[in-house]
């Protein structure tokens, strides 16, 4: 009896400390005062201002353009790098793979700074490219290593009885070796998008000083005495509110849907 | 050659296959006739696999050539071939549903339609197959692999065997004028195996097409084919139907490979006549008086009789009962016979053996010694199959001797310095032995073949590096791919001059 206790008060505790400050921000996003602490009355208010605010509006929607557009083209990188480095020969394979690791393993500042130096060096003025391309760099190793476990439990001679069956080599690979390997590429591009949108450093150091994400607008908020600071920080205790049940919602149902599949496949 | 070409549809023409200087196949030729099965059999590794995959194009040959009806197809990609296969471990596309995957090929195809418009004028098309047509030949190929209602089924719900049975249909249903198949029964229970062989031999039978097949089971090789090829190590050993490639092999491997043997090293003592197990029997073959030579005899071709009526007189030593037969070995003075008869003997009985004519086989000896091309080393020893062995470097100038620097002084008083001098080093079958401990020879290798001849075992070591053979004698049983060293006593290495006078001119 004790020992349930204990368990049930252990996980307990541990979700307390994972939930606790985000539960608190959910909390307070109600609030109709701008501090936290005091507690007004429960009110819209800071959502209002969140999606009214056109700055704020802007901020967001270049978020989502440049990790949808980064985690898109990531997604084709990786994965044509990952059939390039399968289909190779060992020891260039061997080679690719570890090349491909160290982006990942790299401090991500170490990267950023590189990028920027790269940039002012050929030319390259920032930008929406230069930025893409920051953040390409950070996520295309991601795919490469979700693909790469699915081309090698793919049986090897399904391709050659594509070709045997007289598909070309690029049918046989859209139809036959790309529908196996399917699940590595949704699970890189999804984790290319959740790299992309909480990035940081390398945006920082790689986008043009008009262009802001929700990452560098909260750092620039929180850190310079902006005069509309508290106001602008309260509907970014909205919008956290709002990404978190957005992530809880999907979590949620990707969790479900791979149940109900688990069980058809049972009853198969 | 028009005769040939129009009765042959694949030709295999010297073909050389080597993978990164691993030599796989080693000039290859082959032709199988229209309406044929043929079986490739060998062990692993034999290259067997190798040759089906040049024929359908997913190897390409490094020298020599594939003729399909005459035309050269060497280089042609594989969808570019009129060619199926049904692959080892069935290669069915696991995110299609039965019918789809069996449509696949089909859906590929591009057929020319000939039309007439309204002036009457004909024009082609190049069309792809209608939905109906598909569904059509979908429906044949599955009724002809008893699959009937299968359609909608997914590939991970069938059983090995109607998995199986699919792959078949998926090749077929494209009407190739050759069917591959590569160990299509491996994965399946001996049971299942047996079935599936009288299937494909009646479906070989209602195609009427060119089956390939390639295996390593040499009972379902001998029940299945017109024509068996049998390869090792890259090379055919011996082609032929059935009947001949067990009747008569070609060599020990053949012998020893397809059914079981009694092989013996002979000598051929006159017309007709050849001595081994101490006898002299009648033979059938004709060869050079004195030629040594292996003699194959069939263990159930072995008559028993009364002790004092048989040629041979042995004391049975073990009797093991098989089912159809009794295994009986006997022992015939050193040598050890082994006969399958469904009479049985007790062990410890003394039988007599007699052996007909018509049943011993004899076949030329592959191996009479072994030959190398080696170098002198500075420390007066020779260098040869990677490795470095002491002789006696004085046979090569007669009535030469070493001075005490060890340089060779011929009989004339000439100081020759033989480093790097080019020989040929002879080493005999009887003068070799090979111990487990890998520094006590002058060479190493792994075991490549180990053959049994009554009262000895021949064995064939292989070095790694440049793949030399050391052929040998021995009386103690080793294992195949044991990594062994190969010692030569130095005054059984034969070294002889090579082209001194060319070099000297």
């Amino acid at each position: 009896m004790i020992k349930k206790c204990l368990k049930a008060f252990y996980i307990g505790l541990i979700l307390l400390l994972l939930y606790a400050p985000i539960l608190l921000l959910a909390v307070y996003s109600f609030n109709s005062v701008n501090t936290i602490g005091t507690w007004g009355s429960f009110s819209f208010t800071h959502y209002i201002k969140l999606f009214t605010d056109e700055a704020i509006l802007e901020m967001i929607g270049n978020t989502v353009v440049l990790a949808v557009s980064a985690a898109i083209l990531s997604t084709i990188l990786g994965t044509a790098g990952a059939m390039g480095i399968y289909y190779s020969r060992k020891k260039a394979k061997t080679l690719m793979n570890g090349a491909n690791q160290i982006p990942i393993i790299n401090a991500e500042i170490v990267t950023a700074l590189a990028l920027a130096i790269t940039f002012v060096a050929v030319g390259l003025e920032k930008s929406f490219f230069t930025l893409l391309m920051g953040h390409m760099v950070i996520c295309t190793p991601f795919v490469v290593l979700s693909v790469m476990p699915k081309l090698k439990q793919m049986d090897n001679s399904l391709y050659e009885a594509a070709l045997d069956l007289g598909a070309s080599p690029a049918k046989a690979l859209f139809k036959v070796v790309l529908p196996q390997i399917v699940p590595g590429i949704v699970s890189g591009f999804m984790l290319a998008i959740t790299l992309s949108l909480d990035d940081y450093i390398i945006t920082s150091y790689t986008k043009p000083s008009t262009f802001n994400t929700i990452s560098t607008y909260v750092y620039n908020a929180t850190t310079k005495g902006n005069a509309h600071t508290a106001v602008t920080l309260s509907s970014f205790w909205a919008l956290t509110t709002i990404i978190f049940v957005i992530i809880l919602a999907v979590v949620l149902f990707a969790n479900i849907t791979g149940l109900k599949n688990k069980k058809k496949e049972a009853h198969e | 050659m028009s005769e040939n070409a129009s009765n042959c549809i694949i030709e295999l023409k010297d073909v050389v296959k080597s993978f990164d200087d691993t030599l796989v196949i080693d000039h290859v030729s082959l032709s199988v006739r229209k309406g044929e099965f043929v079986t490739l059999l060998g062990p692993s590794g034999c290259g067997k696999t190798t040759t089906l995959r040049m024929i359908a194009g997913f190897d390409l040959p490094t020298s020599g050539q594939i003729l399909l009806n005459g035309k050269d197809i060497s280089l042609l990609p594989p969808n570019k071939r009129p060619v199926n296969t049904v692959f080892q471990r069935y290669a069915l596309f696991p995110h299609l549903n039965v019918f789809d995957n069996i449509a696949f090929g089909l859906r590929m195809k591009r057929v020319v339609n000939t039309y007439r418009n309204p002036k009457g004028e004909e024009y082609t098309r190049t069309e792809k197959l209608t939905k109906a047509e598909i569904a059509a030949k979908v429906k044949k190929a599955l009724e002809m692999v008893d699959l009937e209602g299968f359609e909608k089924r997914e590939i991970s719900t069938l059983s090995g065997g109607q998995q199986q049975r699919v792959a078949i249909a998926r090749a077929i249903v494209n009407e190739p004028e050759i069917l591959l198949l590569d160990e299509p029964l491996g994965a399946l229970d001996l049971k299942m195996r047996k079935e599936m062989q009288i299937e494909l031999k009646a479906m070989h039978r209602r195609l009427g097409i060119t089956f390939i097949y390639v295996t390593h089971d040499q009972e379902e090789a001998l029940t299945m084919s017109d024509t068996v090829v049998v390869m090792a190590d890259g090379v055919v050993q011996q082609i032929g139907t059935p009947t001949d490639v067990y009747n008569e092999p070609a060599n020990t491997f053949v012998a020893d490979f397809i059914g079981e043997s009694n092989i013996f090293s002979g000598t051929v003592t006159g017309k007709r006549k050849v001595r081994f197990c101490g006898k002299t029997f009648d033979c059938v073959d004709d060869f050079e008086k004195n030629e040594m030579v292996d003699v194959v005899v069939r263990p159930e071709d072995i008559v028993m009789c009364e002790p004092e009526l048989g040629m041979l007189k042995g004391k049975v030593i073990s009797v093991v009962f098989k089912g159809i037969h009794y295994e009986i070995t006997v022992q015939v003075g050193r040598y050890e016979v082994v006969i399958q008869s469904t009479e049985r003997r007790e062990v410890g009985e003394t039988i007599g053996m007699n052996i007909p004519a018509q049943e011993i086989h004899i076949m030329k000896r592959k191996y009479t010694s072994n030959i190398y091309d080696g170098v002198i080393t500075k420390r007066n020893t020779v260098e040869f199959a990677d490795g470095e062995f002491e002789c006696d470097v004085t046979q090569l100038y007669p009535g030469s001797h070493l001075d005490e620097e060890e340089y060779l002084v011929t009989a004339q008083g000439e100081k020759i310095d033989l480093t790097g001098t080019e020989v040929t080093v002879e080493v005999g079958l009887e003068d070799i032995s090979i111990s487990d401990d890998a520094e006590a020879g002058g060479a190493q290798g792994h075991i490549i073949s180990i053959i049994y001849k009554g009262d000895h075992y021949r064995v064939i070591v292989r070095t790694d590096e440049s793949e030399e053979d050391f052929v040998f004698a021995t009386d103690d049983l080793w294992n195949e791919n044991d990594y062994v060293s190969v010692i030569i006593p130095k005054d059984k290495i034969k070294l002889t001059l090579k082209h001194t006078e060319e070099k000297a001119a």
